[in-house]
């Protein structure tokens, strides 16, 4: 997902019994479904997830924005240029909140971009990927958003409250990034026969990394079910994947593509397709930073920052300045 | 000189005459710039028609420790909801 394979420093989840008296109390009032605020007692562990989670999930947003603000001045109207640009000016704004929300844990922005530059924090798998067409515009609105509604609608009820705020902000304006994505293939998949072979492209080249963002099966991790009683992860990585899945396939199929896998197989049985598993090690490369635009993206992020940096000085300084000009004159 | 910009707290007050409400928060060098970034942050679908920001270092919160102190009176205090009173259906509409 846009956090994936988060670490709790648990090495088992414990018992109830086995909690001092503030943790049972606080673990309490998340089983009854109140929420955590900034202020109120919380295990360092759940702390410390947190900012990781949240982190990453900030950074995603951020890094996110570049493969498509790759097609900003190239998309072929004036209409979707000005959609594009508000898409990714969305994802900024949900950068933001979520860079918000894990600084009421105590690490400050600037702190957790250094530590994504220093490489020492992550973003999702999929954002490695580069986007070659204007249809994988489309693929990307479709599919990476779309997975990411699958994972960020649960969470409006995880047990942190400026989390769960932040997310409730950002659902509302996902539903515009998904379907302005699916408008984009309806117009490929149904246009001359090389926009339907570029939409097919895209559809081959993002459906598996779509599947990685759910991460690895987790059905056996001790770091999921820690997360799961914090209710800081609402449902495993394999039943996220199954419903995007079923999701999906029947979409790929009004638009008249074909999903890249040869034992897709509708399961009257279990209600849901068989599907193929995506290349995991081709996963555990890209997050050791092996995928094909790792390097491209931090170094993008990286000059960003730098370049950016005299601004950012300098604003505070004219601050800092007005500011000790209006207390010398009261 | 590395100095982050400070926090601010952001409110505002959507289009039905209602209260202004926290929406969050964000960065910014100064005031007048806050304004500006929240603009951009939070209100790019028609969220508000006034936004206020405030220093967050300049809030004062209650302790969450003082929370039975400061919330647990008012739940014994049921006479204060119109339904602690039995108004006879006769009378109509009250
Ligand atoms: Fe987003
Ligand atoms: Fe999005």
């Amino acid at each position: 997902m846009y956090a994936q394979m988060v670490t709790t420093d648990a090495n088992r989840v414990r018992d109830i019994s086995e909690m001092s008296d503030e943790e049972r109390v606080f673990q309490e009032r998340i089983d009854r479904g109140e929420k955590i605020e900034p202020t109120d007692w919380m295990p360092e562990g759940y702390r410390k997830t947190l900012i990781r989670q949240i982190g990453q999930h900030a950074h995603s947003e951020i890094v996110g924005q570049l493969p498509e603000g790759n097609w900003i001045t190239r998309a072929p109207t004036l209409e979707r240029k000005a959609i594009l640009l508000a898409k990714v000016q969305d994802e900024a704004g949900h950068g933001l909140y979520l860079y918000c929300a894990a600084e009421t844990l105590g690490v400050t922005r600037d702190e957790l971009i250094e530590l994504l530059h220093a490489g020492k924090m992550k973003y999702s798998s999929i954002f490695n990927y580069p986007t070659l067409t204007w249809a994988d515009i489309g693929a990307v609105g479709w599919l990476v958003d779309g997975a990411a509604i699958m994972n960020q609608v649960p969470l409006q009820r995880t047990s942190f409250g400026p989390y769960s705020r932040a997310m409730v902000r950002i659902c509302k304006e996902e539903s515009f990034h998904q379907r302005q994505g699916f408008d984009i293939m309806m117009k490929m998949a149904n246009g001359t026969p090389a926009q339907h072979r570029m939409a097919q492209d895209a559809l081959n080249r993002f459906w598996y990394p779509s599947l990685m963002m759910f991460g690895p099966s987790d059905k056996d991790s001790v770091h999921s079910a820690q997360s799961m009683s914090w209710k800081i992860k609402i449902n495993t990585n394999d039943e996220l994947r199954q419903k995007f899945v079923d999701q999906t396939v029947p979409q790929a199929e009004f638009l008249g593509l074909t999903v890249p896998d040869d034992h897709l197989k509708w399961n009257e049985e279990k209600d849901g397709y068989d599907f193929s598993e995506p290349d995991w090690s081709e996963f555990f490369e890209v997050l050791k930073g092996n995928g094909p635009c790792n390097k491209e993206r931090l170094d993008a992020r990286i000059k960003a920052w730098d370049d950016g940096a005299w601004v950012r000085d300098g604003l505070m300084a004219h601050a800092d300045k007005r500011a000790a000009a209006r207390t010398a004159a009261e | 000189m590395k100095k982050e910009w400070p926090l601010w707290e952001v409110f505002i007050r959507g289009q039905h005459g209602l209260n202004h409400r926290h929406v969050g928060s964000l960065h910014a060098p100064d005031a007048e710039m806050a304004i500006r970034n929240a603009r951009d942050v939070y209100t790019r679908r028609k969220e508000g028609v006034s936004i206020w920001v405030v220093p967050s270092a300049l809030i004062t919160a209650s302790d969450p420790a003082n929370r039975d102190a400061l919330f647990e009176p008012a739940t014994d205090k049921i006479y204060r909801h119109p339904s602690f009173y039995d108004i006879p259906d006769e009378v109509g509409k009250m």
